[in-house]
């Protein structure tokens, strides 16, 4: 565990330990513990390390290993990749065959390019509402301020599942937006809005607009407004001093708040099933009947990398980010 | 400023928010619906509600639910405010690129892959070491914790962030040993990030779907699971009222938290000034 050690900062002075020690049995604890080179610090550190070394990493190289092995009819359903021939020899089975599959049919690729574009256009849309109310947000009076926020972050905190199965009741055919538009005499056949990628959109827009809106915000409060004053009194027309100065200086929101609606909806699982139709390809979905229905855990595997790798890169832009935000504050 | 006010701001705002609350009060409205058909009005009544509260299945998931999600939320926050203060205090060490990876990846790792990859973990640990056996509550509570306290880690590094460690520092120079300067200083610091965090991770298991779905075993429905089973046939309207309870106690929830954060902000602001003010 010496790797978790760490140099410099405000270790305890040695004038200081000498002075004030642990009494009893801690005393003789902590000595031993100390005498190895561990401190508090490696335990603080140590604990959450492990746990995610254990859950989080070692998961990954499992599902690495299972989607290069072949598929039994067995519990697990698949075959070891090691297997002992003989006393001395050992047989080493990689299959790339679950990717060549994926690479080869066209269901696979679709879903994947379908999952990609889903996601780009739902984030360009929540963007486009996410701005606005962020930026008014943010220049709301101080005291609306805070109940806005509230306001935004309260669906977040209510079910997931629950919100999107509020729209299966104002999209379906007999639903809440049907009702009204025949009742109203616009419409005499009802307008099929479940089951279509519209609602998929929809679903993913309305979903995710809380974790767009606050990145932003975040940044559109910080902006000071003397340089948009400044601008103003240049000459600047506001639709250009906008471009010019208000979006540029909130890029970094702009950025981590796409990211934070892109990532996770590239995956998105519940949303397609619940408001798509049959034929909404998304890889998420893909993943999951491939396990739940199929009990194909190495094409489940295979798709669960192949989706990583397309994430991979968002990932690590998003963390950089959030990293640097972090950063800012000190 | 001084430009015109204009009107495409405050129009966004209001249909952000009509986008955002008129699917959660129409569920609502509809819970008071007495016909079966969930969107045509029958007439007010409260029967969904009685019918909910008579609905084994749903009480006993909704029960499950609530034991992984406080189990969960106590690991999580323990786990989360060791990251958290290990990131935001300990400066460079070797390893913190991994655990900062580590740490903050779940935050946005699509959730199939995060139930996957944990289902093959413990079917590969149940075939090594035979535990755990089977799936169920426990293996729920460990993949809840693993991606809530990812939550918990980011609520208090940034706590942390945004105060200095000169008080700390100061503590540690007067003789204070590490612990006692984290219980008498920190702690009473981040003591709002790490509620928010218990009640964020709280609500993040108790709504989790696809993760348990992966690594839950026969007889562990938690209540997630068992809307999404129903949902899947379509609407109902004792989910409905399932909803609107469901939706009260977090509105609830919410004030009340709202509040009590707002008169510690207030509480601290009049300390800050009071201790000015003596100083004077």
């Amino acid at each position: 565990m010496g790797f978790l050690e760490s140099g410099g900062g405000h270790a305890v002075k040695p004038s200081r330990s000498s002075r004030i020690r642990p009494h009893g049995p801690w005393r003789w604890a902590s000595r031993g513990w100390r005498r190895r080179g561990y401190s508090g610090r490696t335990l603080v550190t140590g604990v959450p390390y492990l746990w995610l070394l254990l859950f989080f990493l070692v998961p990954f190289l499992i599902v690495l290993k299972i989607s290069v092995s072949q598929m039994q009819m067995a519990m697990p359903p698949y075959e070891p990749l090691v297997t002992w021939t003989s006393a001395q020899a050992m047989e080493l089975k990689v299959n790339l065959a679950n990717y060549a599959f994926l690479w080869e049919d066209a269901l696979y690729r679709n879903a994947y390019l379908n999952s990609i574009l889903t996601a780009a256009v739902s984030t360009i849309i929540c963007l486009l509402i996410g701005y606005p109310m962020a930026y008014g947000i943010a220049r709301s009076k101080p005291a609306w301020r805070n109940l806005l926020l509230l306001l935004v972050m309260l669906p977040f905190w209510t079910s997931f599942l629950l919100r999107v199965y509020a729209w299966i009741g104002i999209l379906k055919n007999n639903g809440v937006i049907n009702n009204f538009l025949t009742w109203l005499g616009v419409i005499d056949e009802p307008i099929v809005m479940l089951q279509t990628d519209f609602a998929v959109y929809l679903g993913i827009v309305y979903s995710y607009l809380p974790f767009m809106v606050l990145p932003l915000y975040t940044a559109i409060e910080k902006l000071d407004l003397s340089l948009l004053e400044a601008a103003a009194d240049l000459g600047c027309r506001p639709v250009k001093a906008f471009f010019r100065i208000t979006v540029p200086l909130t890029m970094g929101g702009i950025i981590a708040g796409c990211l934070l609606v892109f990532i996770p909806a590239v995956g998105e699982f519940v949303i397609p099933a619940l408001l798509g139709g049959p034929d909404t390809l998304m890889i998420g979905r893909v993943l999951w009947e491939e396990f739940f229905n199929n009990r194909d855990w190495p094409i489940a595997s295979a798709v669960a990398i192949a989706m990583l790798l397309v994430l991979v890169i968002p990932i690590m832009v998003l963390q950089r980010f959030q990293g640097q935000q972090l950063g800012a504050h000190r | 400023m001084s430009r015109r006010r204009p009107i495409f701001v405050p129009t966004m705002l209001v249909a952000g928010f009509l986008f955002l609350y008129i699917p959660i009060l129409s569920l609502i409205i509809y819970s008071f619906n007495e016909s079966r058909l969930v969107t045509v009005w029958g007439g007010f009544s409260t029967k969904w509600y009685a019918a909910l509260f008579r609905n084994e299945q749903v009480l006993n998931a909704a029960w499950l639910s609530f034991k992984i999600a406080a189990m969960n939320a106590t690991g999580a926050t323990i786990l989360g405010t060791l990251a958290g203060l290990a990131l935001a205090r300990f400066g460079r060490f070797r390893g913190r690129p991994l655990l900062t990876g580590m740490a903050t990846a779940p935050l946005v790792m699509p959730e199939v892959i995060t139930g996957l990859s944990l289902l093959l973990l413990f079917v590969a640990m149940e075939q090594a070491l035979g535990w755990p056996e089977g799936r169920g509550i426990t293996t729920i509570t460990i993949a809840h914790v693993t991606f809530s306290m990812a939550y918990v880690t980011v609520v208090v590094q940034s706590r942390l962030a945004t105060h200095d460690e000169s008080l700390e520092e100061a503590a540690m120079d007067l003789g204070a040993r590490p612990v006692k300067v984290f219980f008498l200083i920190t702690l009473p610091i981040i003591l709002p990030a790490i509620l928010a965090g218990w009640l964020l991770a709280f609500t993040l298991s108790w709504d989790d779907l696809v993760i348990t779905s992966f690594v839950t075993g026969p007889g562990s429905s938690t209540l997630p699971v068992v809307i999404f089973s129903k949902v899947r046939l379509g609407v109902s309207p004792d989910i409905n009222a399932l909803a609107s309870i469901l939706v009260l106690m977090v509105a609830i929830f919410t004030a009340v938290f709202g509040i009590y954060m707002q008169r510690q902000q207030k509480r601290r602001e009049r300390d800050v000034q009071q201790a000015l003010a003596a100083n004077l």
